[in-house]
């Protein structure tokens, strides 16, 4: 049993590792909202920039507010907004590449050179327009994200339908009179997974950080909700002051972003 | 081994004319002094004293020109090239008698020929519009003698001397064609030169009429990126650097003095008071109520600050009134009111704030906490400071706002306008008929007194009706090294360079 598993990890390390750091770091985060006795708003003027102690863990920032608290709420915003973002791009992602992967012709024709044009963008920018578009917020940035992460899963996902249609299980599923649909979803899509999970934990991982800078710029998340960006960029005016509360930040952004990177490289070994 | 000659002697050839310059200013002796002015932004709009239009260019330019009347650290009007001036019994005419003697930076005297063409250009008379709105006013510029000259108005306005004094209205020779570039005035310091984006330079103006600058050189130097400003106070790069944030000087080394002043601003959430529910005092008094000035002071600046009630500043002394007591922390109260209002839950709005304002930002996360006790929901906007001016300031799309609001020029007027109801910077559509009718008894009021108890009123006015939730006059830290001293305060946005000194000297 010990044996087979070592002999797994030492097959793949980076998924397993990638699984210790991704579960320690959701195990922090749910520990910090359930368990922490204090509001991540809450604001204090007796705990101004307290230090490093039993009833504050990490310390605190600015306002006196708890550093712990606020980071886990934090890491959770923003993976809340990574997911949101990762949903929508890999939906409608999937959505377009299954349908211009499997027709081709005029509507792949239009629909891919509209998708060329959004990838010609860098994608931080792009979102920033439409952040002036519909205006800043939570929900906001994940649509905007969102939006500028469909155009590299409908490649992705159009790829391996190009790859399939023309498969011996795919022929049989039609001469057996399966409808379009039900090819592309049921018979297709899942044989697309091996490709299209490792890029939905990258393309995860990219969220996250997307998240972060449009909020360390200011256009992400609002105050005073928390978010991994929106703190780094409050941390910036009190680096000599008070360097954990950046340090802290940073670590925190650096090993979801290990964790889930690993990981992916780990999903595309086994694949 | 060898890569370390070849250090040294790069060092060697670094250093040479490193030496050879310190050489060459080390000749005027003790003359020499200098000092190093860290400045936010570089003086992009225009060197032209009549197009510059951001704070940080005319600030600096202060130094460079002057207008026949200048303001002075006690906000009072002070003779600059003219020596006096009288006002004609109607109001109509003011003249003005030149200064003998005082000469431009390129060593011609200033004649009345000069002053006619600077305030003809200056009021848009010749050419470009007029970045002083009053100046539309002037009826003709007449030159009367040598050091004569009168301008003649349309209407009579008692707040004219004050835009005399304005940086927009300084004198300039007629004979330069190229001001925007080529910056010639009569103030204490000449202009030398500017890098862009890097650094301008100043030079003491040996002829100048009045008290001479102290320092011989001064060095204007960007830093636009706010975080490296201590970095560069540290290293010893920069001597000085005005409008700093607590933050940043409890970063500094010792061997910087932190001179306390203020902004000469009143920072408020200012509120549209045609959106729902701000057409409601009583809304708007709730919210007076419960928010706790003093904690925002102590969060957002460790207490430094001065709490106001009103829109005017404390340095405005001839028409300040303390009203900073109006709406002591009640939050009881504070929901009686609500509830009186027809909002006995709370309600929900935004505070627009624009992004590049750090205090600002501060300041609405601590009000927006305060606001949940009584069940108001006060979600915080960012926006980029053009989208504010924009969407907010011109177009009054918005619910409410913090933002410091400062006055134009040295007039109670500059602050008080803007709430008449029509009036075209009315951007918190404030709309009260007893306030409009005040307003318009500032004109026909026959003595100073009887003007600045009108100006007292407007204020207890605003008070009462909670115009905006008015928090404060934002505490200003200046960083100045410890070898010099001598920095003013001034009651605008000014930075007098002209009175620092070495310490020694």
């Amino acid at each position: 049993m010990m044996r087979a598993f070592v002999f797994r990890f030492k097959k793949n390390p980076e998924l397993y590792i990638g699984i210790l750091i991704t579960v320690f770091v959701i195990v922090l985060i749910l520990a910090g909202i359930l368990f922490s006795p204090y509001d991540p708003d809450e604001m204090d003027a007796g705990a101004k920039f307290a230090g490093v102690s039993s009833s504050h863990i990490m310390g605190c920032d600015n306002f006196g507010r708890d550093l712990f608290t606020r980071l886990t709420s934090g890491a959770a915003t923003t993976l809340l907004v990574a997911l949101g973002t990762i949903a929508i791009g890999v939906g409608v992602g999937t959505v377009i590449g299954a349908f211009t992967g499997y027709y081709g012709g005029a509507v792949d024709e239009v629909l891919m050179r509209f998708n060329d044009a959004v990838l010609a963008f860098p994608s931080i920018l792009l979102a920033l327009v439409f952040i002036s578009i519909f205006g800043s917020g939570t929900w906001k940035v994940i649509i905007s994200l969102g939006i500028v992460f469909v155009p590299s899963f409908a490649r992705i996902v159009r790829s391996e339908f190009m790859r399939c249609k023309n498969l011996d299980y795919v022929r049989s599923a039609r001469l057996m009179g399966a409808k379009d649909l039900r090819i592309m979803f049921v018979h297709i899509l899942p044989n697309t997974l091996t490709v299209l999970m490792p890029s939905t934990v990258i393309g995860f991982n990219n969220a996250v950080l997307a998240e972060a800078s449009m909020s360390f710029l200011g256009i992400g998340v609002q105050p005073p909700q928390s978010s991994l960006g929106r703190m780094l960029s409050d941390a910036q005016a009190f680096l000599f002051m008070s360097p954990a509360y950046a340090v802290c930040t940073g670590c925190t952004i650096a090993l979801i972003v290990l964790g889930f990177s690993l990981l992916g490289d780990g999903l595309k070994k086994n694949a | 081994m060898i890569k370390r000659k070849i250090v040294t002697l790069a060092m060697c050839v670094t250093l040479i004319p490193a030496v050879a310059l310190s050489a060459c200013s080390g000749d005027k002796g003790d003359e020499s002094s200098k000092i190093v002015v860290g400045i936010p932004q570089d003086l992009e709009d225009s060197l032209d004293p009549h197009e510059a239009v951001a704070a940080g260019t005319k600030e600096i330019l202060f130094n460079v020109y002057e207008g026949l009347l200048k303001p002075d650290e006690t906000g009072n009007l002070v003779p600059a090239v003219a020596k006096e001036y009288s006002v004609s019994d109607d109001g109509l005419v003011y003249s003005f008698v030149l200064r003998d003697g005082v000469k431009f930076h390129n060593g011609k005297e200033v004649t009345a020929e000069d002053v006619k063409y600077s305030i003809e250009k200056s009021a848009g008379m010749t050419g470009a519009e007029s970045l002083i709105a009053p100046f539309s006013n002037i009826k003709e510029v007449n030159v009367i003698s040598k050091d004569q000259i009168d301008i003649v108005l349309e209407e009579s306005d008692i707040d004219f001397p004050a835009y005399i004094a304005n940086l927009n209205a300084s004198i300039i020779p007629k004979s330069n064609n190229k001001p925007s570039t080529n910056p010639i005035g009569t103030g204490p310091y000449m202009y030398v030169s500017r890098s862009p984006q890097e650094n301008i330079i100043l030079k003491k103006f040996d002829s100048y009429w009045g008290t001479p600058a102290n320092i011989e050189n001064v060095t204007l130097k960007v830093i636009p990126n706010a975080d490296s400003i201590v970095m560069n106070l540290n290293g010893g790069a920069v001597d000085m650097f005005a409008r700093l944030t607590v933050t940043q000087t409890k970063q500094l080394a010792k061997n910087f003095n932190i001179l306390e002043g203020e902004m000469n601003l009143v920072q408020a959430v200012y509120l549209n008071h045609a959106v729902k529910p701000f057409d409601n005092v009583d809304v708007c008094r709730a919210l007076s109520y419960a928010v706790d000035v003093d904690n925002v002071l102590e969060m957002t600046s460790d207490g430094k600050g001065f709490p106001v009630g009103s829109s005017m500043f404390p340095a405005f002394k001839k028409y300040y009134v303390d009203l900073s007591d109006s709406y002591p922390t009640d939050m009881e109260k504070a929901k009686e009111l609500l509830a009186e209002a027809g909002y006995p839950d709370g309600f929900k709005f935004s505070i627009t704030v624009p992004s590049n304002y750090q205090p600002h930002i501060e300041a609405a996360q601590v009000i927006s906490q305060q606001l949940k006790q009584i069940g108001v929901t006060a979600d915080i906007k960012l926006v980029e400071w053009n989208t504010w001016l924009s969407d907010v300031y011109a177009g009054r799309n918005y619910e409410a706002t913090l933002i410091g609001v400062d006055a134009a020029s040295l007039t109670a007027t500059a602050m008080l306008d803007r709430f008449v109801s029509d009036a075209p910077n009315n951007f918190t559509n404030y709309n009260n008929s007893e306030y409009d009718e005040l307003y318009k008894k500032v004109y026909t009021a026959k003595t100073d007194d009887e003007r600045i108890e009108i100006y007292k009123e407007l204020q207890k006015n605003l008070a009462d009706n909670a115009a905006n939730i008015y928090i404060q006059d934002m505490a200003e830290f200046v960083a100045l090294s410890d070898k010099y001293d001598g920095y003013v305060f001034y009651p605008m946005y000014i930075q007098d360079l002209a009175k620092i000194r070495l310490k020694d000297q």
